[in-house]
């Protein structure tokens, strides 16, 4: 090697190094996607891949084309929000072939109680059923139309809505009280359970009408607890300790 | 499905407390374990080869050729399981020609071909090229062809070009330890910037992996070293080993102290996740976090390692020390990945439950194909022992003298 | 592009790299081009100027920033909106491969926190067991929350998970490699690997519908409207009324991934 000579090293490793690098910006120019990059690092044609996806689930618009007197019916009842294919299953199909393909008409008891089966976990006042022991065996639509169902008879026991509030109550001391000895129920209360409420207690001195120490005693019931009312709760209501369906709970 | 039944399968169910339904298979298997544990023994063989060339630790040099080529032969199969563990194997070509630049691991490919290209085959290269020339020069047949495409087409051995080389040999390490820090650090990022998961998510975690991965290196290269020197019938140069085992010492101190800082901080900060961690720790990882990785492959080395070091005993016992805290190492920084990876998905992001990983045994992820993969850079080491031995030097050196 | 729009594209475009400018600009860096940093600064460089260089970039999309709420007071647990989504989109059978889902919360009187969501909650929940003492229960749906700060977008290697400018998460299954770094990335769980295709798979807020101005196939059956969808830049659309009127909590604020899946009454052991 002469001195202010380029190292033959050197002279070789650019060539393979500029050979390497043209390559990859060449490869890289042909790899990537047309659409890569239009609207942001990725492929633009992947949304329109997602955007034509079939679709299953037609609407409730497209239903009501069709069937407006069913639709009608509906609008009016407690099924006004459910809409037809929670039911009746997926219709993209039958509304471009109504002929031919049919959609699912549930007619036996499997549907149904997928909501209104009771759970403690559904929200108070969502009417609910214990499916084995409300007319076992019988379809649901013996009773209910499915489009308005407008219970046949309108539940006059509370337990029917609110049944882990009367079991807590069942086997409490408070057993023999009504429920519409603390609570007044507005009749709309039945039609429209969520939007009209029953009435609560609002004061020390309602629990006080049996409980404070000159309440009016009642023969037929065993010793009530009493207590000063006002001494005893101070400013505190009486259900922050005590809860009244199960009073002896702590 | 009858009650009975529902009953049967609940009890079988793998997983305790509730995980989220999409969580139940871990999507990251044993091969993304091997992953940062190749790339691991690629950081710390290199950080040992820089020793002797850049902070001239001399006591070394048997070990310098040697350090690169195992570093050579595990960047070489530190990408197979993370191709094989892909779902599209074929796209991985994407990664390149369009990475995103927010995404770590994006940047692997780029940090790769730095590290293989720019830095380790060049460094090799440089280092062996008077070798490669000699080589071509003396063999005949088809590995004459093989050694004259190695040199490039580079015939120049003149004193000059000597220098040159060692020159750029040089300038390449010091590059190279910051790169070397970068690809095992950034492999820690990977998992260190995931701020979903409470046991990854860790600003030391990129730390952690970079002090485990130099004393994974290390042993390792110790053990290559050990072991190649046996089957060639060469006696061991006792100051290296020795020498070898110091440094050792000090890096296992240092990546110990890094993991203890790490989980005291996490104790100590008491976050909303503490309480599936400590689950997870004392259900699941009991055998493979505490048994194996810090006490069989970290404390027992250490002290053995000390003790060996340090204490007065024949050289024949020493080495069988040194070997035995070598393997004892790798086992423990393998535990340490495995309880990384694995043990970030053993509990549910909902911190409500664990999960449970069964190692298959056959597919592109399961035991088989680790096996493989982890036997696979010993092979290639040995082609590239073959093909470039690192006792070259050595015979040069006794000629010389 | 007006000063607005940017402003709430600001997350969207930011971190985008135009791929024809990258190529322009690393060709112009040939020497540095290779490394790592070329690429990272490549990113911050275009950023600046993108805005102007592309007026139009918005062109063929529709400006509208798509969301749910979900009122928890109202959900039922019927589980219709898990059962819809499998039909709808093709989501494989199977409890482990889901796009949304329905978790039951059980908070006892004492004691750990108990959630479970068998089969997604598609065939409903089992009876409690006898004498749990319950202090309150309730159905949480659980679906992607198409974060406007996404955390599986930042770490997609590949651009094959993206944000639409209609602010959806949608993954591109022709390009998608399988490295399950968006699924370890998402702290919702809502990513799964698509058992057949082996690509990653989402909620996508069935984009193909609402695309043609029909309601996500879950909104569509969720008997008790407890799901409410629509356009957050749109004052009329319903989800703008509801957040106006209920006080919200996003699942894992602390994360900083901005969810667009808003919860009505959720209770502090959602997560």
């Amino acid at each position: 090697m002469k001195t202010g000579k380029i190292p033959q090293q050197v002279v070789v490793l650019s060539l393979i190094s500029l050979v390497v690098i043209v390559s990859f910006f060449t490869m890289r120019f042909i790899l990537t996607p047309k659409s890569f990059g239009k609207y942001g690092h990725y492929r633009a044609d992947a949304i329109d891949d997602v955007k034509n996806l079939p679709i299953s689930y037609a609407g409730a618009k497209a239903c009501g084309d069709c069937h407006d007197e069913i639709v009608k019916l509906k609008s009016k009842g407690f099924h006004r929000g459910v809409s037809c294919e929670v039911c009746h299953g997926p219709s993209a199909g039958h509304t471009e072939d109504p002929t031919s393909i049919k959609p699912e008409a549930p007619r036996q008891r499997e549907g149904c109680p997928l909501c209104h089966n009771y759970s403690p976990s559904r929200p108070t006042g969502f009417p609910q059923i214990i499916t084995a022991q409300h007319n076992p065996g019988k379809p649901c639509m013996t009773c209910h139309r499915p489009h308005n169902p407008v219970p046949p008879v309108t539940p006059k026991d509370c337990s029917a809505c609110h049944r882990s509030i009367s079991a807590q109550k069942m086997v409490s001391r408070h057993a023999p009280l009504e429920c519409t000895t603390c609570h007044s129920v507005p009749k709309e209360h039945f039609k429209n359970p969520r939007f009209v409420r029953v009435e609560k207690p609002t004061t020390n001195e309602f629990c006080g009408k049996c409980h404070s120490s000159d309440a009016k005693a009642q023969a037929n019931l065993p010793p009530i607890p009493r207590i000063d009312v006002e001494k005893h709760a101070g400013r505190y209501l009486c259900w922050d300790c005590h809860y009244p369906h199960s009073p002896e709970a702590k | 499905m009858e009650p009975a039944i529902q009953q049967v399968v609940a009890a079988l169910e793998p997983f305790t407390g509730y995980i989220y339904p999409n969580e139940y298979y871990l999507q990251w298997e044993l091969l993304i374990v091997l992953y940062p544990y190749l790339t691991g023994l690629v950081a710390g063989a290199f950080i040992l080869a820089s020793l002797e060339r850049v902070f001239h630790v001399k006591a070394l040099l048997p070990v310098y050729r040697l350090a690169l080529l195992s570093a050579l032969a595990f960047l070489i199969a530190a990408p197979l399981p993370l191709m094989s563990h892909l779902g599209h194997p074929e796209r991985a070509w994407e990664m390149l020609v369009t990475p995103h630049t927010t995404s770590a691991m994006a940047m692997f490919g780029f940090v790769y071909a730095w590290y293989l290209l720019v830095v380790l085959l060049l460094e090799i290269w440089f280092d062996y090229r008077v070798d490669i020339i000699k080589l071509s020069n003396e063999k005949t047949g088809f590995m004459k062809l093989v050694y004259k495409v190695l040199t490039l087409g580079t015939t120049d051995v003149s004193p000059e070009a000597v220098k040159f080389d060692d020159k750029v040999g040089k300038f390449i390490t010091v590059v190279g330890i910051p790169s070397a820090f970068m690809l095992h650090g950034y492999v820690g990022f990977i998992f260190g910037s995931i701020k979903a998961n409470p046991w990854w998510s860790s600003v030391l975690m990129p730390v952690v992996f970079l002090f485990s991965a130099i004393v994974s290196g290390m042993a390792m290269v110790m053990l290559i070293y050990m072991v190649t020197s046996w089957v060639r019938w060469k006696t061991i140069d006792m100051a290296c080993v020795n020498k070898l085992a110091e440094f050792l010492i000090y890096v296992m101190l240092v990546d110990f102290t890094l993991e203890f800082l790490d989980f005291i901080h996490r104790l100590y900060e008491s976050e909303e996740s503490i309480q599936i961690l400590s689950q997870l720790i004392t259900d699941r990882l009991f055998i493979s976090l505490i048994l194996l990785q810090v006490l069989m492959g970290g404390l027992v080395p250490l002290v053995g390692l000390l003790v060996a070091r340090f204490g007065k005993f024949p050289d024949e016992m020493r080495k069988m020390f040194y070997f035995v805290c070598g393997v004892l190492i790798q086992v423990g920084i393998f535990s340490m990945r495995w309880n990384v990876v694995i043990g970030g998905q053993m509990f549910s992001k909902s911190l409500r439950g664990l999960t449970v990983y069964k190692v298959h045994l056959l597919g592109l992820e399961g035991l088989l194909m680790a096996i493989v993969l982890l036997v696979l850079p010993l092979v290639v080491l040995a082609v590239l022992l073959k093909l470039l031995p690192p006792w070259l030097a050595e015979k040069q050196e006794q000629k010389t003298a | 592009m007006s000063n607005d729009i940017k402003n709430n594209e600001e997350t969207k475009t930011n971190k985008v790299l135009d791929r024809r400018e990258f190529l322009d600009w690393c060709l112009k860096a040939v020497p540095a081009g290779l490394t790592m940093t070329a690429c990272g600064f490549s990113a911050g460089e275009l950023n600046a100027d993108e805005g102007k260089k592309h007026p139009a970039v918005n062109e063929s999309q529709a400006e509208a920033n798509y969301a749910m709420a979900i009122d928890i007071a109202k959900c039922i647990g019927c589980g219709r909106c898990a059962n819809a989504c499998k039909k709808e989109n093709k989501v494989p059978d199977g409890p482990h491969t889901v796009r949304t889902w329905v978790e039951r919360y059980v908070i006892p009187r004492e004691g750990e926190t108990m959630v479970d969501s068998p089969n997604a909650g598609i065939n409903g929940f089992p009876e409690l067991p006898e004498n749990t003492d319950i202090l309150k229960s309730f159905f949480v749906p659980k679906l992607c929350n198409h974060c406007s700060n996404p955390p599986c977008v930042q770490v997609c290697p590949v651009g094959a998970t993206f944000q639409t400018k209609d602010g959806v998460i949608l993954v591109d299954e022709k390009y998608c490699v399988g490295c399950r770094y968006c699924v370890q990335a998402c702290p919702y769980g809502a990513r799964y690997i698509h058992p057949t295709k082996n690509v990653a798979d989402k909620c996508t807020f069935c984009y193909h519908r609402i695309t043609k101005g029909l309601l996500p196939a879950c909104v569509e059956v969720c008997p008790t409207q407890a799901r409410i969808f629509g356009d957050l830049k749109k004052i009329s659309s319903p989800i703008h009324r509801f957040l106006r009127f209920h006080p919200i909590k996003a699942l894992k604020p602390e994360l900083n991934t901005r969810p667009k899946v808003f919860y009505a009454n959720a209770d502090q052991e959602v997560r």
